[in-house]
């Protein structure tokens, strides 16, 4: 049962990401040919809200669901990976149109293509598993 | 009411309830980054055995799973009972541009002429689809998370490593726009 939460919590981010087009091959395309704010609006708001509600939590040391107080992870200070990785991750971003999120919203609209981009990210997830040691970070 | 719902909705709401998406998470105790979840099917898969990377106590992550298997469903009820049938309003200059490349635009969210069953018979199709679900796994593992993990949860966070890994998507998304993706289609 504690993971229904989860679950809905899951339903509304597909619900959001479908209706507001986030998860659209076209919208991505767009936003990379600088055609429309569409996408740098949702992107945009969702930042600048999240440094505010990010900011009020650690400002009043909100507490979660089991009376933690709420903590935040800073991410290793290393830069290539972040580069690198990040390049990477944009050139398959533009060519499905779609973050890892997206790609399993699609799969439940209906986009069959999907499950090969699905098995495409495993199969990558794991070439990056293997070689890790090798890679510069 | 029911058409509102329909119809697409704004890009503001939208912002606005994907932080919220986030903060909720964090409410949970939890926080907020998909692509986690790729590293996780590897493990239940096995690669834990012979990868030390995939060999972690991945029952800590059912949850994250659980918000997985949610956004599937949300994407089948937001399709299915939640739209209307008009074309999502892409910028002329985008329709242009994508007609120029061989991709026409169909009105849906994603093209059919790539995404649908149908599609899967073409092998040329069906290589672009595994490059490039391949280059998204491999890229957000790399750099440690995708568009949730850095440039929502990150970014709000004021981390500068999450603001280099977002000028990095775009720069691969850009050269995959303008200088790949018109010898590929």
């Amino acid at each position: 049962m504690k993971f229904v939460k989860y679950i809905l919590t899951g339903i509304l981010f597909g619900i959001i990401m479908t209706k507001s087009e986030a998860v659209s091959w076209y919208r991505i395309q767009e936003m990379f040919r600088f055609q429309s704010f569409h996408m740098y609006g949702i992107i945009g708001t969702a930042v600048l809200l999240g440094i505010i509600a990010v900011w009020l939590i650690k400002k009043f040391k909100a507490k979660d669901i089991a009376g933690k107080p709420i903590t935040f992870h800073d991410k290793d200070k290393a830069y290539i990976k972040y580069i690198l990785g990040g390049t990477i991750f944009g050139l398959g971003w533009a060519l499905t149109g779609a973050c890892p999120g997206p790609i399993f919203v699609n799969l439940g609209s209906g986009y069959a293509g999907m499950a090969i981009v699905i098995l495409g990210a495993l199969l990558g997830t794991y070439i990056y598993g293997v070689i890790k040691n090798k890679l510069p970070h | 009411m029911i058409d509102l719902i329909k119809q697409p909705w704004p890009w503001y709401f939208s912002g606005i309830m994907i932080v919220l998406i986030m903060l909720i998470l964090l409410f949970f105790g939890k926080s907020f980054g998909f692509s986690s979840n790729l590293r996780t099917m590897c493990t239940i898969a096995g690669a834990g055995k012979k990868v030390k990377f995939f060999d972690f106590n991945w029952k800590d992550q059912v949850w994250n799973l659980m918000f997985l298997i949610g956004s599937v469903i949300g994407g089948f009820i937001a399709t299915n009972y939640l739209s209307n049938p008009a074309p999502v309003k892409l910028s002329a200059a985008t329709v242009a541009d994508l007609n120029q490349l061989g991709v026409k635009f169909d009105g849906g969210l994603n093209p059919n002429s790539l995404f649908s069953l149908a599609a899967l018979k073409d092998i040329k199709t069906l290589i672009i689809l595994l490059v490039g679900g391949l280059l998204v796994g491999f890229g957000s593992r790399y750099a440690g998370g995708c568009t949730s993990g850095h440039a929502i949860s990150g970014l709000s966070n004021l981390q500068l490593p999450s603001l280099v890994a977002v000028i990095g998507f775009f720069i691969g998304g850009l050269v995959m726009t303008y200088l790949i993706m018109p010898f590929i289609f």
